[in-house]
């Protein structure tokens, strides 16, 4: 049976994200009640559960789109209501299923966005967007010019990667990252993703409905059921 | 290819109603993207406000153009004849096509994208700058190109209150039942709406790039059509300018009286004359005259200073007559001698009290102002030289309150002695058909709106004896004829030309 509190045994860091007694609803529905959460910096977090199970709601609590109606979301040692909005979104990278490239700007002006919000120089921007696109395997020489419409549904989705890693944020959120993909792009982009973890190792908490890539890429596996959060067993396989 | 003749001879006219039209359209569409942008961006964010805004667009859209003008005209700091209150007017109608497509273009974007810029970190302010107004800029533009056409389009209109453009040969010609001067102004306004759309359409394409549309073939088709039959109606309309002097007149009885005597006294010379009769008002005679279209009509003196000169109310008639000929002279015409008469305004009594009363003159009304009840037209008792300025220039004080009531009941009122004095027209065909009588301006309150026929210098000279004819009328029209005659024609229904010959005939010229 799984252990049904989030606490990593052995440690002695702080969390990086640690919601207490969290309670959320839509009007009359309650999506999220008493759920108790905390994530160590550097662990990947799979949280897998039925559409309207509260999995977005949980990560829009961590990065201050929402915020909770009782109990706390702590994020880096700050209550998310004391923080900032816009600087705490700036430290956390958003992958979202729908993607949302920006259709008007190129591939690397899309990855160097948030740079540019945070005022780097220009030549800083474009060298990280390089950067940033190598690593997801799309080669800049041939694709930072582009715009987004002529990219496959895979290839936007690592730029959607890599734009929200662009200022090396210690947190990564990611709401269904491969969902809107076909079964062969997204056994590549999962694979891709975990070579990308090993190198940088960022703080992930992404939320799927495929049970077998929760498995695959998370460190821990949490259910959202009936508003409750339990945990799986640790991923087998690392 | 009359029309490209006409076009020719009034090349410099022509190119200035272009520019004046231009200058109309482009600041009304910059004010009215200046307004409609952020109203837009309201309408999209809060739609709570937005929706009564759009639909206080929509209302403005729908009143009719002229009307529209017409309820501007009395407002105080917009109101008033010039581009001042056309500008207003197209501002107006280009708010909804702005505020509209600002606020569809907003809307449309996809909210995954929204949503990425704001977990991105952006402000409200960065999100609006970087992300909603960069994509809905093609929208943007496509409401600011509808606009633009609609604005040149309606533009015309403006001549109609003297704000200038190319709606002025449209009026023109209308007036003048002339098609060649409609297709003057109305196929270089077709073109300008078309180039706009080109223009405007390659920007709104150059902003989304990669994102082709096909809506250009429907205002293409539509203004080719357009031209088209424009082209075989001007090739079918229209007689052939005339080689005869044009008389034209403005649009009230008194004018057209007036237009006739012209042309009538210039016919018993032998003269072949063209009627243009009732051509609209001041503003329309004045540049059809100044353009050619027609050799001579009838201005008055007060009137052409005022309101066609822009020069300040000269009270001394031989000093507002000069002023007068110095004015018109430097654009190439001439002012023949004063008919006669003055049709300013009047102070008017009863024929039968100013005989047994033994009034003459205004001064000789202070004798009855403490017995006697004015009445007055709405404009002549609010004017500050109307009313408030004859008290005092002729130390009038009415112990009864004036009446203020319609300037067209004011004669009755005085005939069926329910007022005992009013202030009327100086040449109605009323106050002779009443039995009134007019009081001389003694003190020389009034400014002075003598008859005089303006005629084209360059007619006068190639044709001698059109002076020499109209100079003939010199000092002949009194008040009393002008009041007859209007009277023959107003009251009695009696016909002009007829009208006319019978004067000339009792004249003896």
């Amino acid at each position: 049976m799984p252990d049904p509190r989030a606490h990593i045994s052995g440690t002695e860091t702080t969390p990086v994200v640690s919601l207490a007694s969290v309670r959320f609803t839509y009007g009359p529905r309650i999506v999220l009640d008493d759920l108790t959460l905390s994530i160590d910096a550097g662990e990947s977090v799979a949280l897998v559960g039925r559409s309207g199970a509260g999995k977005s709601t949980l990560l829009k609590l961590i990065n201050c789109l929402l915020l909770p109606e009782s109990g706390t979301v702590i994020v880096e040692g700050r209550d998310t209501r004391e923080w900032d909005p816009i600087a705490l979104r700036r430290r956390t990278g958003y992958v979202l299923q729908e993607i949302g490239l920006f259709p008007h700007l190129t591939i690397e002006e899309n990855v160097a966005l948030v740079p540019r919000l945070e005022g780097w120089t220009e030549a800083r921007r474009t060298a990280r967007a390089h950067e940033l696109l190598e690593l997801v395997g799309l080669p800049p020489a041939e694709f930072a010019a582009r715009w987004p419409r002529e990219l496959s549904g895979g290839q936007r989705q690592r730029v959607g990667v890599a734009r929200a890693l662009a200022v090396d944020p210690p947190i990564v959120l990611m709401d269904e990252p491969f969902g809107a993909l076909d079964a062969i792009t997204r056994q590549e982009l999962r694979a891709e993703f975990q070579r990308i973890r090993r190198q940088l190792r960022q703080t992930v908490v992404f939320v799927t409905h495929d049970m077998d890539e929760a498995f695959a890429l998370g460190d821990r596996v949490g259910v959202l059921e009936g508003g409750r959060l339990t945990f799986a067993r640790a991923a087998a396989t690392r | 290819m009359r029309l490209l003749s006409f076009w020719m001879s009034h090349r410099s006219e022509l190119a200035a109603m272009v520019e004046r039209h231009l200058f109309l359209v482009l600041w009304s569409t910059l004010v009215a993207t200046a307004i409609g942008l952020p109203a837009g961006i309201i309408a999209a964010h809060r739609p709570r406000i937005g929706r009564p805004l759009l639909a206080a667009a929509s209302i403005a859209q729908t009143i009719p153009s002229l009307a529209l003008l017409g309820f501007l005209l009395p407002l105080p700091f917009i109101g008033g004849i010039g581009p001042r209150i056309a500008i207003v007017a197209l501002i107006l109608y280009a708010l909804l096509p702005i505020v509209r497509s600002t606020a569809a273009g907003l809307r449309s974007i996809d909210p995954a994208v929204i949503e990425a810029g704001v977990a991105m970190g952006m402000t409200p302010r960065q999100l609006l700058w970087l992300v909603e107004l960069p994509l809905a800029l093609p929208s943007i533009v496509s409401g600011i190109r509808i606009a633009t056409i609609v604005g040149i389009g309606t533009a015309t209109i403006a001549a109609a209150i003297g704000a200038g453009g190319l709606g002025e040969y449209i009026f023109r010609g209308l007036s003048m039942v002339d098609s060649t001067v409609i297709l003057a102004g109305a196929i270089p306004a077709a073109l300008l709406a078309l180039l706009a759309d080109g223009v405007l359409t390659w920007v709104e394409r150059r902003l989304s790039p990669g994102r082709h549309r096909l809506a250009r073939a429907a205002p293409i088709a539509i203004a080719t059509a357009a031209l088209l039959v424009a082209t075989l109606a001007a090739a079918e309309l229209g007689p052939a300018r005339p080689s005869t002097i044009v008389i034209g007149s403005k649009n009230f009885t008194e004018q057209v009286v007036l237009g006739e005597l012209l042309a009538q006294t210039l016919e018993r010379r032998g003269v072949a004359v063209t009627r243009r009769l009732n051509l609209g008002g001041s503003f329309i005679c004045d540049r059809a005259i100044r353009s050619g279209d027609i050799d001579a009509y009838v201005e008055y003196t007060g009137t052409a200073l005022a309101a066609i000169l822009k020069q300040p109310v000269v009270k001394d008639p031989e000093a507002a007559l000069a002023a007068l000929r110095d004015a018109y002279g430097r654009a190439g015409l001439s002012v023949l001698p004063p008919l006669g008469f003055n049709n300013t305004f009047a102070i008017v009594v009863r024929r039968a009290d100013a005989e047994t009363l033994g009034l003459e003159t205004i001064d000789d009304l202070r004798r009855m102002d403490a017995q006697w009840r004015p009445g007055f037209g709405y404009e002549f008792a609010e004017r500050t030289d109307g009313y408030a300025g004859l008290a005092s220039a002729y130390g009038l004080r009415f112990t009864a309150p004036p009446r203020v009531m319609d300037l067209d009941l004011v004669y009755r009122a005085l005939a069926t002695k329910q007022v005992d004095v009013i202030a009327g027209d100086a040449t109605s065909g009323l106050i002779k058909a009443l039995d009134l009588a007019m009081l001389q301006d003694n003190r020389g309150y009034f400014p002075p709106y003598h008859a005089v026929p303006v005629v084209r210098s360059a007619v006068l000279l190639a044709h001698p004896e059109v002076r020499q004819a109209l100079t003939q009328l010199a000092g002949r029209i009194s008040e009393d004829d002008m009041r007859a005659m209007n009277a023959a024609v107003d009251v009695d229904h009696r016909d002009v030309a007829a009208t006319v010959r019978a004067f000339l005939a009792r004249l003896g010229t």
